[in-house]
């Protein structure tokens, strides 16, 4: 009987978290402008009409300049970071590992409007870079818990042993270190590019003249006829997220097994 | 070849070195032998240059260690979990210390081949090194880290996780490979049969400390104090009280045995706290008019444990508090006794040695 309502909740839980996204690609696909059932029939047009678009694609360009960078950043700093909380030990590293995490659970529109007063405050343009600021700040935290799990199965006697033959720490960084968490490195970069591709707050506070792709599809909702092309696009940033997510995970297990362990911790 | 000179380490106030000296000569098989939390691992490990020290010196082959990092030491190391690197092949694996001597492959691959060969391993080099068996890892990081030719071979615990078969292969291959390089081995051990068949010298360490540093066999017949003799094989602990000293000759009176006259142990004084240690092969159980002792004791039998080549006995003697072991060997015609016999000990001053009561 338990068995049964557990069941039941669980197909309810299922349908509530994932039916809204599900109504993304069907409306996609749906042949009217108009947002409703029953569907009218089947196209393609809504994305064909996304290549026309100069505006988007420029919003593209954009996104994906600030996604890279910010996961490229986000990633070198996490290494740095963990690197020194997993080896080493020194007073305040709680306090420290605390602060780096704590925009994961902080608000992003508090982040985002601190971080456009301290932009105004110092007298700095709006711009791309002032994006890639706040997503630098965003992404560290998760590029930091990924990279964390690799570091700690990392037996420290391996780093031991390169020294001990006679290669200096950067030597041994870039001959050991590197190639055994290097996919969790991977793994930390598309996780780091997903989160900043899909962030709306922070981008829509930062930007200048130059919207992001969630700023973009935002603008173009006031404009109830190409809500279908949104949608086109919606489905693809959404096919797009779930394969990065998909691939860094895939590579993050693959890491754990050559490493010798079985690990389920990790971002998902 | 390695020498310690006053040695002190602290992990914040936790004491992990306390005056440690001594002197590993060129060649040797030299062993770290201690309970787990005694410092032999650090001391390794402060060899390797892995542990900075607080004070003292650490020289080795004549030159100061210090300032100098570990990848620049004459020493290489066999770590406890191998450390073989995952990501590489055998061949690699052996070959990662050559990469700053840039040799050319021909020759790199000569030198790891041999190398290979040494421990057993030819035509191993295309193998993963996460396919190989513990023992096959063993035999991987020896060959790396002999393939550098070092000075100084310092090995952390390399047999601990190998089963018995494999662990005592590995004894006597380890022993015969330093024998045919010459290369001064030094190796942490908390198993004492390991240190007494492997090693040339046993530093046996308490609390931080080298407790005594002598041969295995003057370690198991001359032990100085009662944790040493505890450490190598069985013991009986007797009360023993001194009753007259002449130099280094003590005049004591055993309990339950009797008196005897014995050495005290060097840097002992006469005023130290005492006891009396008495192997169980060093007594015997008379036979029926045997006279062959200097000294007899009897005794009550309370327990016969057999174990095959030997019997262990817990003998009952009137004066001592707990029971004495008695081990005998078990010759074709010996008869087993049994519990509750009369038996009478037969022992000699050489029997027993007087160690210092910590």
């Amino acid at each position: 009987m338990s068995k049964r309502i557990l069941t039941i909740f669980m197909i309810i839980f299922v349908i509530f978290l994932y039916a809204p996204t599900i109504l993304l690609p069907i409306f996609a696909f749906n042949d009217s402008s108009i947002i409703a059932f029953p569907l009218s029939g089947f196209t393609f047009d809504w994305f064909k009409s996304l290549g026309a678009a100069d505006e988007l694609r420029k919003a593209a360009g954009t996104s994906l300049i600030i996604a890279t960078s910010s996961s490229i950043i986000a990633t070198m700093l996490a290494l740095l970071a963990t690197s020194a909380t997993v080896r080493y030990k020194f007073p305040g590293k709680g306090a420290m590992i605390g602060t780096i995490m704590l925009p994961m659970v902080l608000p992003e529109i508090i982040i985002g409007v601190s971080l456009l007063t301290v932009v105004l405050l110092a007298g700095l343009k709006l711009s791309i870079y002032t994006i890639i600021m706040g997503h630098v700040l965003i992404c560290t935290p998760f590029c930091i818990a990924i990279l964390r799990s690799s570091f700690q199965q990392l037996d420290p006697s391996l780093e031991e042993a390169s020294l001990d033959l006679g290669e200096s720490r950067a030597t041994t960084f870039r001959r050991v270190t590197l190639p055994l968490i290097m996919p969790s490195v991977i793994s930390s970069l598309l996780i780091g590019f997903t989160i900043s591709l899909d962030e709306f707050v922070i981008a829509f506070f930062l930007s200048g003249t130059e919207p992001t792709l969630p700023v973009y599809i935002w603008s173009q909702l006031r404009f109830p006829q190409r809500i279908p092309s949104v949608m086109a696009l919606g489905t693809l940033l959404l096919i797009l997220s779930v394969v990065l997510l998909t691939l860094s995970e895939f590579l993050r297990r693959r890491s754990a097994r050559r490493l010798g362990q079985t690990s389920t911790s990790g971002a998902l | 070849m390695i020498k310690l000179s006053k040695i002190e380490k602290y992990y914040g106030t936790y004491h992990a070195l306390r005056d440690v000296n001594c002197h590993i000569k060129e060649g040797e098989f030299f062993s770290l032998l201690g309970p787990s939390g005694s410092g032999k691992t650090t001391l390794l490990r402060t060899i390797a240059g892995f542990e900075g020290i607080d004070s003292g010196t650490v020289m080795i082959g004549g030159q100061s260690m210090d300032g100098v990092p570990a990848n620049k030491r004459p020493t290489n190391m066999v770590f406890q979990s191998y450390a073989i690197f995952p990501h590489m092949s055998v061949a690699q694996n052996v070959a990662y210390g050559l990469r700053s001597q840039r040799l050319d492959k021909a020759k790199t691959a000569e030198m790891v081949e041999e190398s290979l060969g040494k421990v057993g391993l030819a035509g191993y080099g295309e193998r993963a090194a996460h396919a190989l068996s513990g023992g096959q890892r063993q035999r991987v990081a020896l060959a790396r880290a002999l393939i550098l030719k070092p000075k100084v071979l310092l090995l952390d615990e390399p047999l601990s996780a190998l089963d018995r078969q494999l662990r005592e292969e590995m004894q006597s291959e380890l022993r015969r490979l330093q024998r045919s390089l010459g290369i001064t081995f030094v190796l942490v051990t908390h198993d004492q049969e390991e240190a007494l068949t492997m090693s040339d010298r046993v530093a046996v360490m308490f609390e931080g400390q080298i407790g005594q540093l002598d041969t295995p066999q003057a370690l198991y017949k001359h032990p100085a104090s009662k944790r040493v003799a505890e450490f190598f094989g069985a013991m009986n602990i007797l009360k023993a009280e001194i009753i007259e000293v002449d130099r280094d000759i003590a005049t004591t009176q055993i309990e339950g045995l009797g008196v005897a006259e014995l050495a005290i142990p060097t840097g002992a004084s006469a005023e130290s706290a005492f006891c009396v240690g008495v192997r169980p092969e060093s007594m015997t159980i008379l036979d029926d008019g045997e006279q062959a002792y200097a000294k007899e004791t009897p005794a009550i039998v309370t327990d016969v444990e057999y174990r095959g080549e030997m019997t262990y006995y817990d003998v009952a003697i009137e004066g001592s508090g707990k029971p004495v072991v008695v081990s005998m060997r078990n010759t074709s015609n010996r008869e087993l006794r049994e519990v509750g016999q009369q038996v009478r000990i037969g022992w000699e001053s050489a029997s027993a040695v007087l160690l210092l009561d910590q």
